[in-house]
């Protein structure tokens, strides 16, 4: 059986309590709002990307629980400075790890930092706070002009 | 009373979650059935299942019989003032519906106004809105204070001869609150408008005498009072249901059926098009035999009781801040707790056994109001015990260990 402490690592509840690239970017290339209407999570989402596909700065703000404002910090942090193919390649590590079987263990090599989160798959009702700023970032840079949401 | 007895009526409440005992409190969104109902419903499904009001076998005759005789089991408690007022929906969702789609329809126009209040469940207000864009109604909505108690003299400001329909939530299952319907209706009436009262949160907690308020309409759930869920009411006078048009065409609520021309049936089927839920009806009925085996004064004597023991915790709990503290109130304890979010704390609490809900309740306005995302609200019923406030607060406290 999975603990509490698998989900809530000491990682996270750093990331919660002192959220990195917190705030806005102003002004910014791409940004996207992200909803998970079961809970009410509202994140923003903003990015700096130049001529060369580079992610020069990434911000986000928003409420949300200890999960969605880990998972939107560690994202941050992964993708600063990187390229876009680099946001291709997490978001799709990222999503296999959530919706992995239970006994699968998480790619670290792939995911990096962001292996921590791979507790939310035992959580299902949590799930979604993880994804959360996935979906809002591939709004953003896809230009989606509707706001996304986790459903 | 005795709670352990009570507790001993509801199979699912003897069941570990997690290695502890099952604290369930999250009874505001669905209250927990006793056996007694659980066996009306498979009864009918193993001795009496077939259609209904058309049957003349045995069987039909029966599940008939069954079906009104909750009619008569329902209109009782609620005194109402006859069976062809009581119409069964999927719920107070539909039942609110059918007002607004049959009632709103024929009788609100360009101008007119509808009254709610910030407090209302969603399905309190969405309906009230299609009908407005439909129409070229308004809606007004009554303000509330920060205890989360309306604004009576605003409410009386708000009125006018525009006001046509007054929607009012009986008891908010965000905040607990118990509101004055009584001087509401009283206040509507005098202007002409027709009241729409929202019992899904307070049928089960408190007395409700629909003759004596004068009700023009009231919804409710089964499903918070002990019975199945997708089965609900719509109480509404005669008079207006007669001039209603109906809200579905089907079979069942009709007398005769051309191509050129269909009448209808008489109430209450009018509104029942379609086989309805048989079996969830006549556990609605069981389980308002089984609240009224209790006594509904004793349960909302008791249910004050362990509410005042856990807002006393509540008030000593450090970082804790209730949100919803009306003088009037029952059942609820909606909180926020610094520096967890409530959705953290539901995952945390679950962990340890204890059920509440985290979320928005389906009543965003209030998050708005006090400019929170979300709560977390553990919510009473008759089984629940001292030692499951006990429970609820280790819990919490462990929560904020976590995060401290």
């Amino acid at each position: 059986m999975f603990s509490l402490g698998d989900l809530y690592k000491e990682v996270i509840i750093d990331h919660t309590k002192s959220p990195r690239n917190f705030g806005k970017l102003d002004p910014c290339s791409h940004d996207a709002e992200g909803f998970n209407p079961l809970c009410g999570d509202q994140l923003h989402i903003y990015l700096q990307i130049n001529a060369d596909n580079i992610i020069e700065d990434i911000k986000f703000e928003g409420q949300g629980c200890s999960i969605s404002t880990a998972s939107a910090s560690l994202m941050t942090q992964a993708l600063k400075g990187k390229p876009l193919s680099e946001y291709e390649r997490l978001f799709e590590a990222f999503h296999a790890m959530a919706t992995a079987g239970m006994e699968e263990e998480p790619d670290q090599e792939a995911l990096g930092k962001l292996a921590v989160l791979a507790g939310v798959k035992e959580f299902p009702s949590r799930i979604k706070c993880a994804t959360l700023c996935w979906h809002t970032i591939k709004s953003a840079i896809e230009h989606d002009d509707q706001p996304a949401i986790t459903e | 009373m005795n709670i352990e007895k009570i507790r001993n009526d509801f199979p699912i409440l003897d069941q570990e979650i997690y290695g502890h005992q099952l604290v369930y409190l999250d009874n505001a969104a669905t209250t927990q059935k006793p056996q007694c109902v659980i066996d009306a419903v498979s009864h009918y499904y193993e001795k009496d299942n077939s259609n209904i009001q058309r049957g003349v076998h045995t069987l039909s005759e029966r599940a008939t019989a069954d079906y009104e005789a909750a009619r008569e089991t329902i209109r009782a408690f609620f005194n109402a003032k006859s069976t062809k007022e009581v119409i069964f929906t999927r719920g107070t969702t539909e039942s609110i519906n059918l007002v607004a789609s049959s009632w709103g329809n024929a009788n609100i126009g360009k101008n007119d106004e509808i009254l709610i209040t910030h407090m209302e469940h969603h399905s309190n207000i969405v309906p009230w809105q299609m009908l407005c864009e439909r129409t070229g109604a308004i809606l007004k909505v009554v303000p509330m204070n920060e205890a989360g108690e309306l604004d009576m003299a605003a409410f009386s400001t708000l009125l006018s001869e525009r006001t046509k329909l007054v929607g009012v939530v009986h008891m908010s299952n965000a905040l607990g609150t118990i509101n004055p319907i009584e001087t509401m209706i009283q206040q509507a009436h005098n202007v002409g408008a027709k009241v729409l009262v929202d019992g899904a949160q307070a049928a089960a907690h408190m007395r409700t005498d629909i003759q004596a308020l004068d009700i023009d309409f009231y919804a409710t759930s089964a499903h918070k009072m002990y019975g199945p869920t997708g089965v609900g009411v719509l109480i509404a006078k005669e008079a207006l249901l007669n001039a209603m048009p109906p809200y579905q065409g089907g079979g069942d609520m009709i007398l005769m059926v051309t191509f050129e021309k269909t009448q209808y049936n008489a109430l209450p089927h009018k509104f029942e098009a379609g086989t309805p839920n048989i079996a969830g009806v006549i556990g609605f009925g069981q389980a308002i035999k089984y609240i009224q085996s209790i006594g509904l004064d004793k349960i909302a004597a008791r249910e004050k009781v362990l509410l005042d023991y856990a807002t006393t915790k509540a008030q000593s709990f450090a970082g804790l801040r209730q949100i919803g503290t009306a003088k009037e109130k029952a059942c609820v304890l909606s909180f926020v707790l610094d520096g967890v979010h409530p959705h953290d704390l539901g995952t945390i609490l679950d962990r340890e056994g204890v059920a509440i809900r985290a979320g928005h309740h389906c009543a965003m306005p209030v998050m708005q109001f006090y400019k929170v995302p979300a709560t977390a609200r553990a919510s009473f019923s008759i089984y629940n015990t001292e030692a499951e406030v006990d429970a609820l607060f280790a819990a919490l406290t462990k929560a904020k260990d976590m995060f401290a």
